[in-house]
């Protein structure tokens, strides 16, 4: 079974969707789009010390992708500004990755599957390391949910609970960069930002709790994975940004049929 | 004693917030910290609480002491859907009776459904109330609970506070701005302008010149509360700089 190409598709899809549900709720509850999106770029930068190193691309990702994290974490800690921090080092890594990679020797593969994502393309090798990543970070959101949740209420709220904000602004972080390590394959460091927010921000429409907003984020985001897989398997489309479109057209269904349902 | 604090001193960027605070809570009082607005109670509150480093002295808490914090404000975001009932249960997960009788106790009582982004500011302190109490606390600690609530409102709130006291001898620890209610709401008021200006009973700290002084008299003197930064310097030269109306009042340091 595992020997279709669009059956290893479906389920990459499916597990990438299980992790970026619950994290993309985070994402929204907590405004870190531009974060993910900075941490997604830096894969870029990622996918260059893999090439230059021969070690296995979603490896290379992780490490990358945690420095960016930790890095822009520990500046907006300090007093940065957010915004303008993002802003250089989220195109600074994107650039300097395109970069990087032009310099290594000898690679096959095209740009265009780091940008946007080769799902068609997906080994059994890559599926072991998206469901490892994803149920990875499932378990990590699990473990920590009561925590994470009471944080993003509110730090001294949590503080005053013995729970340490930083901590579990920690945990998001490294959750973070895993997703980007294991979506990369699927929709390409460019679009992994847009696979937090739209399933998610489609599950708000149609929630009343935290917990479903998260489950249904998982359930749109394999919704979006299937029907855009279809459309590139029919009509010839990029597959990644396929699987995007599909569920910005979820989103436009969800909100508004949230607002039918309140009226 | 429940907490206390000796010598505490917090500097925030560069400047000294709090300086040289000594001061207890006993079991069951219900003490406020007032002071005017950016006078450091709200540092205090939570330099008590261990939630800001210190940068000289010590605060000590009785050990197991459990504490119900209700912050001054919770700003929930749009795209969290969360109801009253999944509030009650962070970070402990409790019972529907429990959750129940909370509310019930704060009148709130059919709130459970309600999303929270759609309650009023009082309610939304009587919420975080419940939560508190959920936590059976010996000391409760509330950051100007009654911020943005109408007087009758206000005086609802610290009524519902004293009978919270008297029914579960929880300790409470309050920080305000204004005078009136918290005068008669308090067992022991502190003065707080980055340090201690004076203490005591409600009565004795409404004679004392010092509180005259913070706040002066009258409704000129509530006026006066905002127009108005005070500092005096007991022996040690003063950390901040002056600032000074003398109208209306003496000085008394």
């Amino acid at each position: 079974m595992l020997d279709d190409f669009l059956v290893r598709a479906g389920l990459a899809g499916f597990g990438v969707s299980l992790a970026t549900g619950p994290l993309g709720a985070f994402v929204l509850w907590r405004r870190m789009a531009y974060f993910g999106d900075a941490t997604a770029h830096a894969a870029i930068l990622g996918v260059a010390l893999a090439l230059a190193t021969d070690m296995p691309v979603p490896l290379g990702t992780l490490i990358v992708a945690v420095a960016m994290a930790v890095t822009v974490a520990g500046l907006a800690a300090r007093g940065w500004a957010v915004d303008t921090t993002l802003g250089v080092l989220s195109h600074g890594a994107l650039a300097l990755g395109l970069v990087a990679i032009s310099f290594v020797h000898g690679v096959h593969t095209s740009l265009e599957s780091y940008l946007f994502g080769d799902i068609l393309a997906v080994t059994k090798g890559d599926l072991a390391y998206i469901w490892v990543g994803a149920l990875a970070v499932v378990a990590l959101l699990a473990w920590r949910w009561q925590g994470l949740l009471t944080a993003t209420l509110n730090d001294d709220l949590a503080r005053a609970d013995g729970i340490s904000p930083d901590v579990e602004r920690l945990i998001l972080t490294l959750a973070l960069a895993l997703v980007v390590a294991v979506a990369l394959k699927v929709v390409g460091a460019l679009l992994i930002a847009a696979m937090l927010v739209i399933p998610a921000a489609a599950a708000r429409a149609i929630s009343r709790g935290p917990e479903q907003m998260a489950i249904l984020g998982s359930v749109i985001g394999a919704v979006a994975c299937l029907s855009g897989l279809a459309l590139s398997f029919w009509q010839d489309t990029p597959a990644g940004p396929s699987i995007v479109a599909a569920a910005a057209v979820l989103f436009a269904l969800a909100a508004g049929f949230g607002k039918m349902r309140r009226h | 004693m429940l907490v206390q604090a000796k010598d505490l001193t917090v500097r925030l960027g560069g400047a000294e917030v709090l300086s040289h605070v000594t001061m207890t809570i006993e079991a069951g009082e219900i003490v406020t910290i007032l002071g005017p607005n950016g006078s450091g109670k709200s540092t205090l509150l939570r330099a008590l609480l261990g939630m800001v480093p210190l940068s000289g002295g010590q605060v000590t808490r009785a050990p197991g002491l459990r504490i119900g914090y209700v912050p001054q404000k919770l700003s929930i975001d749009a795209t969290l859907p969360l109801t009253v009932r999944r509030f009650l249960s962070l970070p402990h997960r409790i019972s529907e009776v429990e959750a129940k009788a909370a509310l019930a106790r704060v009148g709130m009582a059919d709130a459970e459904a309600k999303p929270m982004s759609g309650l009023s500011g009082g309610q939304m302190q009587r919420v975080m109330l419940a939560r508190a109490l959920l936590a059976k606390p010996g000391l409760l600690v509330l950051d100007e609970p009654t911020q943005g609530l109408d007087q009758p409102g206000e005086a609802g709130f610290y009524r519902l506070i004293a009978e919270v006291r008297q029914e579960t001898g929880a300790a409470v620890l309050m920080v305000s701005h204004d005078l009136h209610v918290v005068m008669a709401a308090s067992d022991r008021v502190i003065c707080l302008n980055h340090h201690i200006c004076c203490e005591g009973t409600p009565r004795v700290v409404s004679a004392a010149p010092e509180y005259r002084a913070l706040f002066g008299l009258g409704t000129q003197g509530a006026l006066a509360l905002y127009q108005h930064r005070h500092d005096h310097s007991h022996d040690a030269p003063a950390p901040h700089d002056h600032d000074h109306s003398h109208e209306g009042h003496s000085h008394a340091g």
